[in-house]
């Protein structure tokens, strides 16, 4: 358990200010060295929020006993800005580039899953060119997201090269995303009722040669890792999460998947087109680090192959649907979530019959997810920390909002 | 054809709110608080539909949710529970002095196993301001529903951590946004404001540039976080 008041101590005066910080460390290092010598074995050490493993502004406090961890504790919010008041304060079509600063690196799952929410709520439905459309864009997009995931998480355990090989690659994704609309990351790809751009000329053909193109360093990702001796030892049975604690914590996404679980938005409840592509969900069995890496390769083929059938006939038509200029959908509340690439990503909107949403929730996939943390490193050692901070796939700018 | 490209001036006039863009700190949000829920007001333009309808539909409207669950619980809880379907989603409109109860008989009769989201609406005209909503999820049925009851304000709700662990970080990030207290929560403080700071952002009489200037000065060192 942790020591409550320990930890009290150092959150209750949470602030910005590196000086107050630095100020507050060393106040609490000394006492620390005190107790340590005195009465017990057990430090707490403060890691971020400006660490490089940890993804960004996340702070966790670390009860040590030597290495070993005896507990966490999770700081967050320092990128706040209170995405969720925004949106009440906006119409319909202006909130939408917001989400796609929520989490970053998967702007175009964001953006699906709003604007399916709002249509949704307006009882609209993207014509199925749209919806082919969306379905590329956004399996593009858990590509170039689970290929950061991997170049900094083996970044974080010492792994250096797959960073290169993996930024390289994913830049070919981003100059597909820059080409269609322009952005590389917050996209703002798509547009309430369906896309706002039709595909440019030889759009098909660009994303078949790349599917040609990453195929192959796919391989090469795991050639580097997957039978890596220290790879393996670094990540098998480390932190590891069972089924059923995954459902308890509401852990979703790659996470509960390579504990078992085998659901998938995409396939549970089909939204956008992805009931007609034939794919697989990747499980795992044991819940560790390794397993979770190994689900999520599997995932990144299985997006190349929805990729490759879903380009291959995209239906002509129309690419928006009729909305109205002015969006007032009638007084109602509407829940719709997809299968963002950290987890289930969901919208909660309620309308009061005016042109803003009178409010929106965001149920963020990393946030939740974050919360497992704690009992993921109970046992484990500090460098086990910064292995499950990776595998957890978190993104601060979705778990702040 | 969206209104990125052509209109660039903000929405017509004449609309409930402020025009966006423009907010004003402190207004209240001036459109009336309904409970979600009512049929929808007459003047939802017709274009809001599917295409090709061919006569003035007059919107979405709940209707009753019936399944040989809405009815076992009915049974059970009698009028304490009202179950609609809203454009195809089914919640439950629960009276506050239900809840632990029956969310626990959810979970370990009914299978919701998964707590999707915990969160709060607030409706400040109303006597009891807020809706606590309960998202669940269950894998064996693969059925989302949603469990929704009134609070007022200073009341506080039960917690549901002892359920469904996932709440924790759930329910601390509606008492940082809204102020509303958990009974039972293991450590029930802040999570995205920090501590020691006033107020409860989502709430609407919180404006949208408002902040905690004091907080601002004392921490930061400056005069205005603006």
């Amino acid at each position: 358990m942790i020591d409550r008041t320990m930890i009290d101590r150092t959150v209750t005066d949470r602030t910005t200010t590196d000086q107050a910080m630095t100020d507050r460390t060393s106040h609490l290092e000394l006492e620390q060295h005190d107790k340590t010598f005195l009465d017990s074995n057990e430090l707490i050490i403060n890691m971020g929020p400006q660490h490089p493993a940890t993804h960004g502004v996340l702070r966790v406090i670390l009860k040590l006993d030597g290495e070993k961890v005896l507990g966490t504790e999770c700081v967050i919010g320092y990128l706040h800005r209170g995405v969720e008041k925004i949106a009440e304060h906006r119409t319909y079509s202006m909130f939408n580039p917001y989400v796609d600063r929520m989490d970053y690196v998967a702007a175009v799952s964001n953006g699906l899953g709003y604007c399916e929410a709002v249509e949704k709520l307006l009882n609209v439905e993207a014509p199925p060119r749209a919806r082919y459309i969306r379905v590329i864009l956004t399996e593009l997009n858990r590509l170039a997201s689970h290929m950061l995931w991997l170049g900094t998480h083996a970044l974080d355990i010492g792994a250096i090269t797959p960073l290169f090989y993996t930024f390289r690659d994913r830049e070919e994704v981003l100059k597909i995303f820059e080409k269609y609309c322009g952005a590389r990351l917050t996209t703002h790809a798509f547009r309430i009722g369906g896309c706002l751009y039709e595909t440019y000329e030889g759009f098909e053909r660009e994303v078949k040669k790349f599917l040609d193109f990453v195929t192959p360093k796919i391989n090469e990702y795991e050639e580097l890792l997957t039978t890596n001796r220290i790879w393996v030892e670094r990540t098998k049975g480390v932190g590891k999460i069972s089924a059923k604690e995954c459902v308890a914590l509401g852990v979703t996404g790659p996470v509960l998947r390579a504990s078992g679980v085998k659901w998938d938005l995409r396939k549970a409840q089909p939204y956008a087109a992805y009931a007609d592509f034939d794919f697989e969900i990747p499980t795992g069995q044991n819940g560790d680090t390794y397993d979770r890496y190994l689900v999520r390769m599997q995932e990144m083929r299985q997006s190349l192959r929805i990729i490759d059938q879903a380009v291959g006939k995209i239906p002509e038509g129309p690419i928006i649907a009729k909305v109205p200029k002015v969006m007032k959908p009638a007084v109602g509340e509407i829940y719709h979530s997809i299968e963002a690439p950290k987890g289930e990503l969901g919208y909660f909107i309620v309308s009061d019959g005016s042109t803003q949403p009178y409010r929106v929730r965001v149920r963020p996939p990393s946030f939740v997810n974050l919360q497992a943390l704690d009992m993921m490193v109970r046992g484990a050692l500090v460098a086990d920390v910064i292995a499950v901070i990776g595998t957890l796939d978190i993104v601060l700018g979705e778990v702040d909002r | 054809m969206s209104e990125e490209t052509k209109s660039p001036t903000p929405p017509p006039t004449g609309e409930p709110k402020p025009a966006a863009g423009e907010p004003i700190p402190g207004t209240l949000h001036s459109s009336p608080s309904e409970k979600a829920g009512v049929p929808p007001k007459s003047s939802t333009p017709p274009a809001a539909h599917a295409p090709a309808a061919p006569a003035k539909p007059s919107g979405p409207v709940p209707t009753p949710w019936d399944s040989p669950m809405v009815t076992r619980l009915k049974g059970h809880y009698g009028s304490g529970i009202e179950a609609n379907s809203y454009l195809g989603q089914n919640f439950m409109a629960v009276d506050a002095s239900l809840i632990p109860e029956l969310l626990q008989v959810l979970r370990d009769q009914e299978q919701f196993d998964y707590l999707v989201d915990v969160t709060a609406v607030h409706y400040p005209q109303r006597e009891k301001q807020f809706d606590l909503v309960w998202i669940l999820y269950s894998f064996e049925r693969n059925e989302r529903i949603r469990v929704k009851t009134m609070i007022a304000d200073g009341a506080s709700a039960p917690s549901v951590v002892a359920i469904w662990p996932a709440a924790n970080w759930l329910e601390r990030e509606v008492y940082d946004m809204f102020g509303i207290q958990f009974d039972g929560h293991p450590d029930l403080k802040r999570i995205l404001l920090p501590d020691g700071w006033k107020g409860h952002p989502l709430r609407k009489d919180y404006g949208i540039i408002q902040q905690d200037q004091e907080w601002v000065q004392i921490n930061l060192g400056i005069e205005s976080g603006q």
